[in-house]
């Protein structure tokens, strides 16, 4: 994992996240309030304008960096929980020699664990949380099996399923959890981005 | 979609842009983070009480900065929680020494922000959080209840205290006692649109109305057709008078808000409906306020909130306040 590669990222997520935007919006207006989608995408925009500020810096400085655009810029719930994700990427240890495919997922399983006491949501609360933790725990497989790409395929699998297993969940954390069984029938918007977020940067690690 | 803009981008900085030079007297605003702050830093040793939470709710929480009420306010975008950067620079602006107190609304995003601006501001800060919403169960299934309208009452009664000299301690316990003391349920009979989504939050009949709404347009307890102004306000109380269960002849304060759609004229008559149904209740209201407070954009609708008062409550609702939204006593 390289600076590069997080700008690289970056703009292959907010393709995908533009493509798919209508449909997140619409997700969020039935169990939430509607301000995910454009949450996410300003995120996007601020990460995607940094790369001549960061593309030269040492990674935890340019995460971190990305971190404090990210709580500024996007606040709500969104702007929390992904600033915690990267400040805790940043604060993995011996970020300073090259950082091999082990590290980049012993950066991710810290940053999604820090988000996980951030927003104090497990599996099964209908949140983005759904998605990214069971993603974390295979990635501590992969990491100790190195089967890199048939894991990153499994992952790819593992996220969809479980976005589409929110549907049939009481939501218990967020604004959706005030509307108790009426959320029920709708996959989470979080839980969907996330998994849109995760698939785009699987599969480009498998295509490099 | 029809509102006053001119780029979607800019809404939040010019409304506050305007805000800011309409309360100059006042208030002043900071950007790159926003903040909004009283005109004249308050005495050494006074709490500081320091709220926010998404914009359009307006005029909470800038409006009640101000002598006897809040030291600052952080708005976030329209809808979304202010972020943590915005709560420390607004920190290290106030804090006059007596420590910080943050009064947040019960919402995750407001809480793991509050939290976070905590954790990263360095000196002695508290917080309490306001979740006065009966529309929703507070069960181990949700977040909690929401925080409502009674977060005005709150940031009045300890805003008061703090002014006269009361321990960031003591602020904390009243503004708590506050909120248990009071309860809230809205009705909305549209829906709000925010500026970046263009278009109405939830669709509803023009004969329809969302009972128990929350202030992002968030459905309540049910969807029923619209009925008499008496038996909304009835069917509102019964469920804050079944939450807070007052005492024969207790003292309490009645709030008719509105959602930032409806009319005055309409929330007299609220009022007027209210008084009645309490009185034959025997509950005793001597203190009102009647006005959009705590809104929803442009959602046509109310909310009610009763406040149940003790003699140290009274007393700090009567004292003197100034603000750009609340002014009385000087």
């Amino acid at each position: 994992m390289s600076v590069n590669f997080l700008i690289s990222q970056a703009k292959n997520i907010q393709i995908v996240i533009d493509e798919n935007a209508s449909e997140i919006e619409v997700l969020d207006q039935n169990i939430g309030d509607g301000d995910h989608i454009f949450n996410i995408q300003r995120g996007l925009k601020l990460v995607v304008e940094l790369e001549d500020t960061i593309k030269d810096m040492p990674i935890d400085k340019a995460l971190n960096m990305i971190a404090m655009k990210v709580l500024s810029g996007i606040g709500g719930s969104s702007g929390a929980l992904f600033g915690t994700f990267f400040m805790s990427m940043a604060k993995t240890p011996n970020l300073d020699k090259n950082i091999n495919f082990n590290k980049a997922c012993e950066m991710i399983i810290n940053g999604i664990q820090a988000m996980k006491d951030r927003g104090k949501a497990g599996v099964g609360e209908k949140t983005m949380m759904d998605v990214l933790i069971p993603v974390s725990d295979k990635l501590k497989d992969i990491k100790d099996n190195n089967e890199i790409e048939q894991g990153l395929n499994d992952i790819i699998k593992i996220a969809k399923d479980r976005m589409l297993a929110t549907k049939d969940m009481i939501c218990t954390k967020g604004r959706a959890s005030f509307l108790g069984e009426r959320a029920k029938g709708h996959i989470d918007p979080g839980a969907r981005s996330s998994q849109l977020i995760i698939e785009t940067i699987c599969k480009s690690v498998i295509n490099q | 979609m029809k509102k006053f803009i001119n780029k979607t981008d800019d809404f939040l900085k010019e409304s506050l842009e305007g805000f800011g030079k309409a309360h100059s007297d006042i208030i002043e605003i900071k950007f790159d983070p926003n903040f909004i702050s009283r005109k004249h830093k308050t005495k050494e040793g006074k709490v500081s009480l320091i709220s926010g939470g998404g914009s359009g709710h307006e005029p909470m929480h800038g409006g009640f900065v101000g002598h006897g009420m809040l030291d600052a306010a952080c708005p976030g975008f329209v809808f979304s929680a202010p972020s943590p950067d915005q709560m420390m620079a607004a920190a290290e602006h106030v804090d006059s020494g007596a420590g910080v107190l943050f009064i947040v609304k019960n919402y995750s995003g407001d809480i793991m922000n509050f939290q976070m601006g905590a954790e990263m501001y360095s000196q002695k800060s508290d917080s309490i959080i306001t979740n006065d919403d009966v529309a929703v169960e507070d069960s181990t299934f949700t977040t909690g209840r929401r925080g409502v309208a009674a977060t005005v009452l709150v940031e009045k009664i300890v805003g008061s205290l703090a002014e006269d000299g009361g321990s960031l301690e003591k602020c904390k316990k009243l503004g708590e006692k506050v909120n248990e003391s009071a309860g809230t349920m809205g009705v909305a009979f549209t829906s709000c649109t925010t500026p970046e989504a263009g278009k109405p939050t939830f669709d509803i009949s023009s004969d329809e109305m969302e009972f128990g709404v929350g202030i992002h347009g968030e459905p309540g307890r049910k969807r029923e057709k619209i009925q008499s102004s008496k038996k909304i306000v009835g069917n509102i109380l019964d469920a804050i008078l079944d939450d807070l269960k007052p005492e024969n002849n207790e003292k309490t304060l009645l709030f008719v808000n509105g959602m930032g759609g409806t009319p005055l004229t309409e929330l007299y008559l609220v009022y007027d409906d209210a008084c009645q149904i309490l009185k034959t209740k025997g509950i005793e209201v001597t203190k009102s306020l009647v006005g959009n407070y705590c809104t929803s954009l442009e959602m046509q609708g109310a909310s009610i909130t009763l406040l149940k008062c003790d003699e140290e409550i009274l007393k700090h609702w009567d004292s003197p306040v100034h603000t750009a939204a609340m002014r009385w006593g000087m």
